[in-house]
């Protein structure tokens, strides 16, 4: 088991995120977190980083708690993509890139052609072959936004934690980067968590979904068995209405 | 990210540029002597010139070198400590604190080590004042930080302008000079420099992490970085290298806001350059001003904080221009 959480409650503040929810992501795994703005979705994501403490319960990555692991080990095997995209300092794009093998380097390691070739492969699979020696200031949110994906998929861990990965992506950018991560949790064995905001991105591309409801409440299971129309309208208090079509094997949700 | 190889030429010009502007501070003055004469002396000849070279001009430009390489090492830590490009040494107020420290002692009339040793107590003070004030701080910005150094700063400027109003006039001359920052006070280097390269071996280590935290708090802890030991350290190494720079010297501005700037647009930002490359050319930039400071209106002696201000401020603003879109 990759990761496995048991009776986890996390709270932020005076605001109770979950209560007792248990997961377990085996290689291969992609869970979407679903719910609205303030649910607690990132506060939640962090925790399972192992950024933040929970409140109760017990987290175990490859069996270990991150105590056990340590920051730097930890780092080896988990990956965060948080949402903040701040550059105080001018800085090139494969740099920026580079920052992902920070774990797999000694204290006065430097880079090494491996690792160069490693973040320009990650590049090119996020459509930025080419972009290397760019400023990072000089791109496009967009752009930026894949960079910090790539920056991600360079660290190579087993467990991917990113938070609203589609942020100011476009459609074709969206499901590329849904395609490459679904396909990295397939071949490469790994798990893959992402708060998403589109249910129909979550049945399309994930097999599980964490669906937080904000009063503490939660739901898990597998896609298909946790979204559907009633669940989706108490979750996003908005009612939702299931296209059924031909062209796909699952209705699509659209708000009515 | 420069090469190994890239880093490596770098530092070794910058060494260069060092030991040039330690032979241009030995060899200018009142008496100039020619390269050849410097060796010579510094080689044997025992005379009068050799008393000048070795007993004043020797300390001097070495207290010169540790105070610029301190400093600028200092604003380079800060800028990634509070990830703001126009943080400097004395942005947390430690030079505040050792201003009211130093005019403290020369009001009360203290000579020889008096002055340093209470400019080290109110900058040690104002240190463990700013952190003890803002350690409640588990937010990713380091923005309380900044701005209790700020407030502090604010606060012994007050106290310092108070000091000059009731010192008697005889003594204000003295005062605005160490306010200015000068260097013909500065009793012995070996302190400084002793600094320099402690503060070199603390912080060269954890260059790497620098580069994360630089980027930001929470993905550098994602990467296996301890961030919150890393800014303890990084308070403290930056603190106490100000604070022996005042210490030796008064509060020279703009070395250490520029240096690090020159630096990093000639090198870019990757601290395991930056932060040696800094030193060295803080170094050798402050240990230049102070030479023409001593030399350009003589026989009188400018203090070096006003040169370096006179030449930093349009440095400065050009580079903010330059970066603007």
């Amino acid at each position: 088991m990759i990761l496995s959480a048991r009776q986890l409650s996390v709270s932020i503040g005076l605001h109770k995120v979950c209560l007792g929810l248990d997961l377990d992501l085996a290689a291969g795994t992609r869970l979407a977190i679903l719910g609205r703005n303030g649910a607690g979705k990132s506060t939640l994501l962090a925790t399972l980083a192992g950024l933040r403490p929970a409140d109760a319960g017990t987290l175990l990555l490859e069996g270990k708690s991150y105590a056990e692991h340590g920051l730097r080990n930890a780092a080896k095997l988990r990956g965060w993509l948080g949402q903040d995209r701040s550059d105080p300092f001018a800085t090139t794009v494969l740099e920026t890139v580079l920052t992902g093998r920070h774990p797999h380097l000694g204290r006065w390691g430097w880079e090494a052609a491996a690792d160069v070739d490693l973040a320009r492969k990650t590049l090119a699979a996020m459509g930025l072959a080419n972009m290397e020696a760019r400023e990072v200031h000089t791109l496009s949110g967009g752009e930026r936004q894949r960079v910090a994906i790539a920056a991600l998929l360079a660290q190579t861990p087993r467990l991917y934690l990113l938070d609203e990965p589609l942020a100011h992506l476009d459609l074709n950018h969206r499901i590329a980067t849904l395609d490459l991560l679904s396909r990295r949790a397939r071949n490469e064995g790994s798990a893959v968590v992402m708060v998403l905001h589109d249910p129909n991105f979550a049945l399309r591309f994930c097999d599980q979904a964490l669906l937080l409801f904000g009063d503490s409440r939660h739901i898990a299971g597998p896609v298909s068995a946790v979204i559907d129309a009633q669940t989706l309208s108490s979750l996003y208090g908005y009612p939702m209405k299931p296209l059924v079509t031909a062209d796909f094997p699952q209705p699509i949700f659209v708000p009515e | 990210m420069p090469s190994h190889r890239r880093a490596l030429l770098v530092l070794l010009l910058l060494t260069a540029l060092s030991v040039a502007s330690l032979g241009v501070a030995l060899a200018a003055g009142s008496m100039a002597l020619s390269l050849g004469e410097l060796w010579a002396m510094l080689s044997g000849a025992n005379d009068t010139a050799r008393t000048i070279v070795i007993d004043l001009r020797l300390p001097r430009a070495l207290a010169a070198f540790a105070c610029g390489g301190l400093l600028a090492l200092a604003g380079a830590l800060m800028q990634v400590l509070l990830r703001n490009p126009l943080a400097d040494p004395y942005v947390l107020g430690i030079s505040g604190g050792a201003g009211v420290g130093a005019l403290t002692a020369m009001l009360l009339g203290l000579t020889g080590l008096g002055v340093p040793s209470f400019a080290f107590a109110g900058a040690l003070a104002t240190i463990v004042l700013v952190f003890g004030l803002a350690r409640n701080d588990g937010s990713s910005t380091q923005t309380p930080l900044l701005l209790t150094g700020v407030v502090v700063a604010a606060g012994c400027g007050a106290l310092v302008a108070l000091i000059l109003t009731l010192a008697p006039e005889q003594k204000v001359h003295g005062m605005l000079f160490w306010l200015m920052g000068d260097l013909s006070q500065s009793a012995t280097p070996l302190p400084a420099l002793g600094v320099l390269l402690a503060a070199l071996a603390v912080a060269l280590p954890f260059a790497c992490e620098l580069n994360l935290l630089a980027r930001g708090a929470e993905q550098a802890l994602a990467l296996g970085v301890a961030v919150p030991t890393l800014r303890r350290i990084v308070y403290v190494t930056a603190s106490l290298a100000t604070a022996a720079a005042v210490t030796t010297a008064g509060s020279i501005g703009f070395i250490g806001l520029i240096v690090p700037h020159l630096v990093r647009l000639a090198i870019g930002n990757d601290q395991r350059l930056l932060l040696p490359a800094a030193a060295l050319a803080g170094g050798s930039l402050l240990t230049l001003a102070d030479t023409a400071a001593r030399t350009v209106a003589a026989p009188i002696q400018l203090p070096v904080g006003v040169l370096t201000a006179l030449i930093g401020v349009p440095v400065f603003l050009y580079l903010l221009g330059r970066s603007r879109p």
